[in-house]
């Protein structure tokens, strides 16, 4: 029999330290949903959709309730829609994103990702009409998310895009401003899109994908965090290593709820997504894992460095538990969703400069920053910028997903509820990149990616 | 399908007798049990077989919570497959 002391751990894990699975994402391809009329398309869309998913709700509880491990979010991602709107002859791409809404609200999932656009070379016509489609389809939908790929290591950073992206982000904030802007905190803009990320808003199935699969994100920040606790004064190299012996458990639960789901199902299992996402609730923080390791707070000088060592255990502990490893995989920043962050991010401690930085050593990018309202398009799409070269030059997944607070300047706060959080409209630096950002045109691709 | 039974609490006369009739009102068979005092907390972990059981999982994890309220205890019930992939390579 396991002994005393594990299953003591383990339940404890699950009971006080918000031990979770995530989300249980079923990716689905649109591909062949493609019509030139788009009547037809959508009718495709929201069919299939139903008929894949229709069990996913259910079968995620069951799991759940049976194995006795919460698994919080059962989610849909499907092929990125500008593929699909390429096809149609109308730009009235919004009804996608209506259907995708319909076949969400059906199935009882709750979030669906990939209306979306793969852009880091350049744009078709289904892309443009997609993205400027997006502020409108985030406005007039609850559970659609968007994303957009602007840059990549092998291809440069769309510089015509990432001007785009900063002019919509803003239009889709003032478009839900009624509803605390919520529209752009369901938007992020990518540099080097994962193809197989169940996390959202940047879910999507990408075209090598098949044609179903179920692909897992686990959790638990504030299980690490009750581990570093327990080590008291050890060194770093000890501290990695309670980490990396974490996160193996943790993603154990992921791989079994992942294979389990894919088993009932009757759909291929894909990815286990390694990372450690925050909620609001109290323990299950990952700036509180970083002020665990002996910062006074999250945000002072120190915290990339932590936020290296945890990035990287983090893969190292989790790698050998899945036999698939994939999506974003790493520590997630996102400040409106993580209690420690939003302390930190109230107090000044913790600034976009250094939030910045941090996204250079984990595994996403500026993530739920809450910006003030005046921000111009321009400094938008220069955040953008600066997030996708960090990305591009690192040959890492970046990713930008502010909110502009219509109406608001840096000390207030918006408040989206649930998952998504709420948080401080933090300073900006104003100084005008216009000129930088007008001039559009490619940045190549860095050096590094002529490997061949 | 096995499951583990955790109990957790104050030391008191019975707690065993509670569980396992529970257990066998529900045609549980209990596989093997473990339990020790650690510092006046009771700690007894039951590996139980629920193959013929005539609830399931969460019925019984249901069924515990009403008996580990009445009698100040945590009782969880979990399914054996989370263990083994948490603490087993």
């Amino acid at each position: 029999m396991i002994n005393t002391h594990d299953i003591i751990e383990t339940i404890n894990m699950i009971d006080n330290e918000n031990l979770d699975v995530r989300t249980i994402t079923m990716g689905i391809s649109l591909l062949s949903c493609i019509d030139d009329d788009i009547d037809k398309a959508c009718t495709k869309v929201y069919d299939k959709i139903c008929r894949y998913a229709q069990d996913l709700v259910k079968t995620g509880n069951d799991i759940s309730s049976e194995y006795g491990i919460p698994i919080i979010n059962k989610r849909i991602s499907v092929t990125p829609v500008a593929m699909l709107a390429s096809a149609c002859q109308t730009k009235k791409i919004v009804r996608f994103a209506l259907a995708l809404e319909k076949a969400a609200r059906t199935v009882g999932v709750n979030f669906i990702g990939g209306y979306s656009a793969l852009v880091q070379k350049g744009f078709s016509d289904g892309d443009y009409a997609l993205i400027e489609s997006i502020p409108e389809a985030l406005s007039v939908t609850d559970h659609v998310c968007a994303s957009v790929n602007i840059g990549s290591t092998k291809a440069g950073i769309n510089m015509d895009a990432v001007k785009i992206m900063g002019e919509i982000i803003k239009q889709t904030a003032e478009l839900t401003a009624d509803r605390d802007c919520i529209g752009a905190a369901k938007l992020v803009v990518f540099c080097n899109a994962p193809e197989d990320n169940p996390f959202m808003a940047g879910a999507m199935h990408g075209t090598g994908e098949p044609d179903c699969e179920i692909n897992v994100g686990v959790s638990g920040p504030g299980a690490v965090r009750a581990a570093l606790a327990k080590c008291g004064e050890c060194d770093l190299s000890a501290v990695a290593e309670t980490v990396k012996r974490t996160a193996f458990k943790i993603t154990r639960t992921g791989q079994l709820v992942a294979q389990e789901a894919s088993r009932r199902l009757g759909v291929p299992f894909g990815i286990v997504d390694l990372s450690l996402a925050p909620t609001p609730a109290v323990g299950d923080s990952v700036a509180h894992i970083l002020e665990e390791m002996g910062l006074e707070q999250c945000g002072c000088f120190g915290t990339t460095a932590a936020l290296a060592l945890l990035n990287d255990a983090v893969k190292k502990g989790g790698v050998m538990a899945s036999s698939h490893v994939g999506g974003l995989s790493g520590a997630f920043i996102p400040v409106t969703e993580d209690a420690g962050m939003i302390a930190a991010a109230r107090s000044g401690c913790l600034t976009l400069n250094k939030l910045e930085a941090m996204t250079a050593v984990c595994s996403v990018g500026l993530d739920m920053i809450n910006i003030p309202g005046d921000t111009t398009p321009e400094v938008i799409s220069a955040i953008i910028a600066d997030e996708a070269a960090i990305g591009m030059v690192n040959s890492k997944t970046t990713a930008v997903r502010v909110i502009p607070a219509i109406g608001k300047k840096a000390g207030d706060e918006l408040s989206f509820g649930g998952l998504l959080g709420e948080g401080p409209v933090m300073e900006v630096n104003t100084k005008s990149p216009a000129r930088f950002i007008n001039r559009g045109g490619r940045i190549p691709a860095p050096l590094q990616s002529l490997k061949n | 399908m096995r499951a583990f039974i955790t109990v957790l609490g104050k030391d008191m006369v019975g707690i065993l007798a509670k569980v396992s009739m529970a257990c066998a009102e529900e045609n549980i068979s209990i596989a093997e049990v473990t339990q020790s005092v650690l510092q006046d907390v009771f700690v007894m972990i039951m590996l139980v077989d629920m193959s013929g059981a005539k609830k399931s999982i969460s019925e019984m994890q249901s069924k515990f919570d009403v008996l580990g309220s009445e009698a100040g205890l945590k009782i969880h019930i979990m399914h054996e497959d989370i263990f083994n992939s948490m603490h087993r390579i």
